[in-house]
This record gives structure tokens, sequence and C-alpha cells, in this order.
């Protein structure tokens, strides 16, 4: 199969990018995108010219750090999957492919098709978590957890990060992110405990960072990876709306150990 | 030998640790918040670890080359972690899954080290739920377990397919937790290029800043390495594209001896290589051996058939196929370990009957789960790695049998490292799959997730204190010593050497050479005649390398080719230490197979008057002979027995 591909090139953070031509050829279709890519890198490594940057690591679509747009589309045209199990099969013979990063605001472009997400990190840091620390916790089956609890946590923890909800969002919202994490915390027992402030923690700070508002397009649902439900950010609703009954000044007070 | 002390604590194995932890030395305090870790590495070990040293009031700087913590490759840990619980009521024991784990090492790993692993074993799985790690549950509430290779008993406890992301998930929330407290610095995007040793003790590295290519200079009272295994070596396996050995091989060229390098373990259930642009193989977890049955066509005939697209597997009668596993060990059927079971694979298709046209796949096949479970059943169990395969090989594994062949997964070998987790250099620890020292010859499934947190939540926190106890006096350290300026020095030198080479072969080209040379002879069935082969061939490779390779770009910018050719360049070091390593045991024993070394059955064949010994090598330099340690195994509690999976 042959390919042109039009890729967003871009030195640095600061540099203005641009879109460059490149054609690729005899690519068999059961070679994965990110395959085909580096036989693009080979043959411009041969050239003399600077191979095209993009981020990857397991290439079995759980890391999440893959972050490409395509054709319009975050992790392109195929449903379900990330970049790296995107297939050249999903494609015809001589389609031109428009590869761009994914573009938001909290995700300067670094390098090309490389981005920065350390945003995401941030607003785990400001609350994705419970607080047990190591040791002198309860045998594991003294807490019982309804199946269906357990089920619908871990539909929400299979979240990958890798922000294709906010490249897709025309907003640039960070919601299905955020939800995935607090739902998987606000379905367990375990998680109940910091469940005010994990919820109203996590909210300030995807605000903080310049990530967008949710106006239920549902665009996060229809091209995450993971298949991510929206019922996750009416979960997050509820539990933000639930907390702001618990006056602020309590939550301070409870931090600093007053 | 006199060099090599293991530190194993007094006393029956079972008491070994309880002894170890009753007088050991440990940091008050107040001196904690003086001290300074360096942890290289966020997967399960290092993510615990940080996590645990930062709650215990140590000041912790965290380092990892991808862009997020979350993204270290214990994510893609699939089928579960092991615990003796005997929630299930079967029989299991620590004694047990001490017993089941040294065993299934083939009597080469330290008996202390399994037993203690065992033991803290069943803290794991409290502390993942007291973090909110969603473990498949039963109607009751109660937490579900499976079976795994290698073991009788139920031990093994999962979160659907993906039971290493949602740990990792849980370590890196602990992680973050400690970040936001401000005990942990983590440093995204920065790879650990050299360690600094002062006066003999490691108390720093240097790290290059991906993102702008800036070489700094951290200092710290100690360094841990948790970055994980080598598989990369071969160029395909299960690993992650940036899986690499640097940070390891740098301690050993700084003096930390690497532990039985040759320990590989090829995994059974992969799937089947495709193509030479191929950059990764895809892991079918080895849970599916729980429900599926391996097996190739007992006529050569048919083989021919489904090579040539006539006939189907599923129009092949039960009579006609070959289930090997089951035929050949009936006790363990499909749940022999991974080496036994690979080397099965293996067999089959040397012996003609592989099924793909390659003649290089076994078939792996759900037909009878799925009359007997339903399909409903199969799917909740591993619905995603269903899909998995179905995207990847356009197949689907509800309708036809999949495909599978061994491929290089894990490493058994790795810095060695004392009891107390401690490498050959003081203040210098290593930790999960970096270290060499809980697997033996061969890791059963479901153990190195275990391995990784036991050490990072509940080992090196204790450990590591007996060393800094009496590192309270020395202060901070300055990174304008002499010996930190001169590993900056080596560093910036090699980055410049690589980039003014400018030669007319890529990274890529070199490493697939070095991935062919390592799999044909240093892969899953070795001897003496193809080891030396390898030798000489890697050695010419590395030449070749240092005066052909192809790097563009520059030092100062984001330039993944340098990353890599950084990594190749050890890889193909490393390479020639594995071959060495091989080539000196000649024994089989697990992962590490001599075909001159095999029963009439073709079974592995120990040989425990020469070799019951860990093998530590020393750096001597590139170009010479590594000096060879052995720590003798001495085995108390279990018998040294020919492994039987009959």
């Amino acid at each position: 199969m042959d390919f042109k591909l039009k890729i967003w090139r871009q030195k640095n953070s600061e540099s203005k990018g641009k879109f460059v031509n490149y054609n690729v050829s005899g690519i068999t279709s059961d070679t994965s995108f990110l395959e085909m890519l580096d036989i693009l890198n080979e043959d411009l490594i041969h050239k003399g010219e600077e191979p095209v940057v993009f981020d990857h690591d397991c290439r079995e679509g759980i890391c999440g750090m893959c972050s490409l747009y395509i054709n319009g589309r975050p992790h392109g045209p195929d449903d379900a999957v990330t970049t790296c199990q995107l297939h050249m099969r999903k494609f015809k013979d001589g389609d031109t492919i428009i590869v761009e990063p994914f573009r938001a605001r909290p995700f300067p472009v670094l390098k090309d098709l490389m981005i920065d997400r350390s945003a995401f990190d941030k607003i785990i840091q400001a609350g994705g978590y419970t607080s047990a620390t190591t040791g002198g916790v309860p045998d594991a089956n003294t807490i019982l957890v309804a199946k269906e609890n357990a089920d619908l946590a871990m539909d929400a923890a299979a979240c990958i990060g890798c922000g294709a909800c906010v490249a897709a969002c025309k907003n640039a919202s960070a919601m299905l992110f955020v939800s995935a994490k607090v739902s998987q915390m606000a379905l367990l027992p375990q998680g109940r405990p910091e469940a005010v402030r994990r919820v109203q923690r996590m909210v300030a700070k995807m605000d903080e960072l310049g990530f967008g508002n949710c106006t239920n397009t549902g665009a996060c649902e229809a091209e995450c990876p993971k298949s991510i439900s929206i019922s996750n950010i009416a979960r997050l609703n509820r539990e933000y709306f639930n907390a702001s009954f618990i006056a602020q000044k309590e939550i301070v007070r409870a931090e600093s150990g007053a | 030998m006199s060099k090599l002390n293991s530190r194993i604590p007094e006393g029956p194995v079972e008491k070994k640790w309880s002894n170890f932890k009753a007088h050991q030395n440990l940091v008050n305090p107040a001196n904690k918040r003086r001290l300074d870790i360096i942890v290289v590495g966020t997967g399960l070990a290092g993510a615990s670890a940080s996590a645990s040293l930062g709650e215990l009031g140590f000041n912790v700087k965290t380092f990892c080359f991808q862009d997020s913590p979350r993204r270290a490759h214990s994510i893609a840990a699939q089928g579960g972690i092991n615990a003796a619980k005997n929630y299930p009521n079967d029989g299991d024991s620590v004694f047990r899954l001490f017993y089941d784990t040294i065993k299934g090492g083939d009597y080469r790993a330290r008996e202390a080290n399994v037993y203690r692993l065992a033991e803290v074993s069943t803290n794991i799985i409290d502390q993942c739920v007291a973090q909110g790690v969603p473990f498949a549950r039963e109607y009751s509430g109660m937490l579900d377990n499976r079976s795994f290779g290698g073991a009788q008993v139920s031990r093994t406890f999962y979160a659907r397919g993906q039971t290493g992301q949602q740990l990792l998930l849980g370590a890196y929330g602990a992680l973050s937790k400690e970040i936001h407290k401000g005990s942990v610095t983590m440093y995204n995007r920065h790879e650990m290029l050299d360690v600094v040793i002062v006066d003999g003790k490691a108390r720093g590295i240097i790290a290059r800043n991906l993102i702008t290519g800036e070489i700094e200079k951290h200092s710290a009272h100690a360094v841990v390495i948790a970055s994980g295994g080598y598989g990369n070596v071969y160029f395909l396996s299960t690993n992650a594209m940036g899986s690499n050995v640097t940070a390891g091989w740098k301690a050993y060229k700084r003096g930390a001896f690497l532990g039985n390098p040759c320990y590989t373990q090829i995994h059974p259930t992969c799937i089947p290589v495709h193509g030479d642009f191929q950059s990764k193989l895809t892991l079918m977890s080895e849970s599916l051996r729980n429900d599926g049955r391996i097996w190739v066509p007992k006529n050569i005939e048919d083989v021919h058939k489904i090579r040539e697209g006539r006939l189907s597997p599923n129009e092949i009668s039960e009579e006609n196929r070959d289930y090997y596993l089951e035929r050949r060990y009936p006790a363990f059927g499909n749940l022999v370990p991974r080496d036994v079971a690979s080397r099965a694979a293996k067999e089959r298709c040397d012996a003609g009957f592989g099924v793909n046209e390659t003649g290089l796949a076994v078939y792996l096949d759900f037909s009878d789960a799925i009359k007997r479970l339903g399909k409903s059943k199969i799917e909740e169990k591993y619905g995603n790695l269903f899909q998995m395969y179905y995207k990847i090989v356009d197949h689907d594994p509800y309708k036809v049998p999949m495909m599978i062949y061994p491929a290089v997964h894990y490493t058994m070998g790795g810095v060695w490292v004392d009891y107390e987790l401690q490498t050959s250099v003081p203040g210098l620890f290593a930790i999960g799959e970096a270290n060499f020292s809980d697997h033996g010859a061969n890791r059963l499934g479901a153990s190195a997730l275990m391995q990784g947190l036991a050490d990072g939540y509940f080992v090196l926190p204790y450990t590591i204190q007996n060393y800094l106890a009496d590192q309270i006096r020395t202060p901070r350290f300055s990174t304008d010593l002499p010996e930190f300026i001169e590993a900056e020095r080596n560093v910036t030198e090699s980055i410049d050497k690589l980039l003014s080479i400018k030669g007319k072969t890529s990274v890529d080209s070199f490493h697939k050479q070095l991935g062919k040379i390592m799999w044909e002879y240093v892969g899953m069935a070795r001897n003496e005649n193809g080891l030396k082969k390898a030798i000489s061939e890697m050695q010419n490779l590395r030449k070749e390398f240092w005066s052909d390779v192809k790097i563009p770009g520059a030092a100062n910018e984001v330039n993944p080719e340098l990353e890599k050719a950084g990594r190749v360049a050890d890889f193909i070091e490393l390479g020639e230490l594995m071959a060495t390593d091989a080539l000196h045991r000649e024994e089989s024993c697990g992962g590490h197979f001599r075909e001159e070394y095999q029963t009439e059955e073709g079974e592995a064949l120990r040989n425990d008057r020469d070799f019951t010994y860990a093998a530590a090598w020393e750096f001597k330099g590139v170009d010479n002979e590594p000096e060879l340690h052995k720590e003798k195994l001495t085995f108390e509690a279990v018998e040294l027995k020919q492994r039987n999976y009959k």
C-alpha cells in the first residue's frame, strides 16, 4: 500500500509548526500505524533528514503514551483503540493521511507530534487516590465490595490517561479523565472517606490548569480508546454537587489538621 | 568468592525476615528528613518504593524516562498477582508459595529471599485493596482468585486482564500523594546515564533531561535502581519500546555485579511474528491457559492444508488434534511453567507442526471453555485480551483458535543484590525486575508483580534503613565534587562521540542485527558453538556500531534517536555478557536450556554438583573478560529434585 502523509512538524514548544508532506510506499496492511511511521523515519534517516518525533512506548494499547490526531480523530479512524493498535488495513491504498499532535492548551507541543501531558499528573496529585499509607491496613477480605460496584469501578479505572478525551472535546475539557478516577474511588468503600475533598480538589485543579467545561457533546466517550462511559461524568457531577453541601471551611480545617 | 556476601540472616528460613527486622538498624524521624534517596524507575517497584520511602519521611527524588510515572511498563502486565492468602481454602500457604517459586525457578534462587517474598505476598493484596485497586470480586463481595502456571492452587488475584495497570495505578496514586505532600520530587522525561561513586559509596546519578538535552547532576545518600528488565536486547520482545538496561549497565560498569544475566524468560503465549518491519511482540496473558487448550494437528497433512488455507482448525476432529501439553504433562496440563510450555511449542514447530505460514505458531483454543462456561463468562474473564488479539490479527478468537508462539518476556537475571537488596556497591540498591534475586532460572506467572511490590512496599523501606542508619552524620553532598564532574564528563563525552560518528547505518538496524544474533544463539535453546559464534559476532557488531552508526539531530534537543543509540550501545555489550554467562553454565535449568544437557525426554538437565550457585559477573573493561564470582546456593528448607510436572 502507498500513502501520502501530511505530518505536523514543530521544532520545539516556542517555534511555529507547519505541515510537511511525505510519501511512504510498499506498506503491508498488517503494519501498525506506528510501524508505518518507523518505516518513514528509517527512510528519513537514510536521506539525512530529521525523523518525526512521536511519543510511544508499550505498543499494546495500555501505557497511554501515544497521542496522534489522525484525519481529525484522536487515535485515528478505528474505534476503541490507541494509535499503536491502529493498523494500516483501516486505510485505503493511496489515501492521504493527516497526522497532528493532540491539540489543547493544557497539552503544549514539545516537538513535532510529542506533547506535554503533565497536567494530568497534576490533577491526580491533587487527590486522585486514597491516602492509605504502606502497612497497617486491614485484611483484604474484610472490605466487601458488591460485584456490580467492583465491575463499574474497574470500567472507570481502565482509563489509560492518554488525553484523547481532551483532544476530542471542542472545549478541551478533561471531565471524562477526572470523572473516571472520581468514579472509581466513589464506587468503592475505600474511597468514600475522602470523597468530598477528592472531587473538590481534582475539579479545582482541572479548572486551574485551563481545561474547558463539559457541554455534553459525548465526543470524549466516542473517541476514548478504552470506551470509558460518560455516565462517569454524571457521577462526577453528582459527587461534586453533594460535596458542595459541605462547607469549604470544614474541608480546609480538616486538611490543616485542626 | 570472598567479594560476595549475601548477608542472609541467621535462623530457620521462616524466621529469617522476623529476625532481620528485629535486629536491624533504623533511622529516627528527624534524621530521615535529612537523608536523600534517588529512585530510578516508576514501575511497580520504583513507584511503590518512592511512595513508601516518602511516607516514612525520607527526601526522595524519582526519575522516569516516560512522560508520566504512570506509563512504566508494569502497566502492561495482564494476568494477575500471586499471594498466599488461601482464600479459596484449597491448601495454599506461605510455605507452598515459597516451594512452588523455588521449584519453578529450577532451584537456582536464594531460599531466604524467596521465603520472604512469599511471606509478604499477603500484605501486598491488603495494601492494594486499601488503595482502591478494583480486583475481581465474587457475588459475596469477596476477592476472586484464579490459577496460574506451575501451581496446583488458585492464588492469583486479578483485575480483568489489566492487573499490572491497576496495581501500577495504585502505586502511582500513592506516589502522587507523596509528590503532592512534597516528600517526593518527580523528574519525568529524564534518563539516568551514570551512577556517581564517592569513596566507594553510591552518592548520586547523572541524568539527561530528554526535553532540553541538559546533563544534570543529582546527589543522594543512596541510589535505588528500579529500571526493569532488559528483554529488549532481543529487539523483538513483549517489553515496551523504551525498556532498556542502561541504568543497570552503568551500575555494572561502576562496580555492581550482574547476576545470572543469561536467565531469560521466553513466554509461551505471544502473538506470532508477522513481518520484518515488526517493532514489538504482544503477549497474550498466561491466564488464558486456565481455559484455553494448546494444540497442533496430529497429522502433518492437516498442517499443510491449514497453511495453504484449505482447512480451518475448527474442521479438525478431536482425535486428530495433539494437545501436546496435556499429553506430556498430565498433572499440570496446559498450566506447566512457562519455560516448559515454550520449549514444548518449539519442539512441535521444529518437528514441522507449526500452523501458520512461517511454521512458528500453535493453537490456543477456547471452544471447549466457551461450550462449558458460555461466551459471556469468557468475555468477562478475558474480554480485553480477546479484543487486543482481534485488533492486531484481524481474526475473531471467539470463533477460531488463537495462534500463539513463544517470545522474550522477562529477564530473571539482573543486578546482583544481597538479602538487603543492596548491590556490591554500598549505597546502591536494585529492586524489582532490575535485580536478579527471587525467580532463579525461571519465573512463575503472576510473580513479577508480587516481587516488584514486595520489594518496593515491604522490603526496601526496611533494609535501606539498615544502611542509612550509618549515614545520618553525612551531610548533603555538593554535586561539584570531582567524582560528579568526572561522571558528567563521561556522559557528555559518550554523547558527543555517538553524534560525531555520522555513519551510514541507523540505530534500529543495529538493534535488529543484535536481536537476530541473540534470538538465534542465546534464545530458547543454546549450545557451545552457537554461543561462541554469538560472542564473536557481537564483538564485531560493537565495533561496527561505534564506527558506522548514524544519529541525526543534536544533543541539546528532543532526540529519540540519540536516546535509542545509547541504549543499543549498552545492549550490545550486555548481549556479549549474556552469551558468556550462558556459555559458562554447562547445564540446563529453567529458561536456560543448553542442548548438550537434556534428559532423554528432552527435559532440562541440571548439574547440581557444579552449578548450584548464582553467577555474579564483575566488569573488567569492555575489551576484557569479566570476572566470575560465585554465590553458593544452599537449600535447607527444600530438597533439590529434578522438576517434575508430569
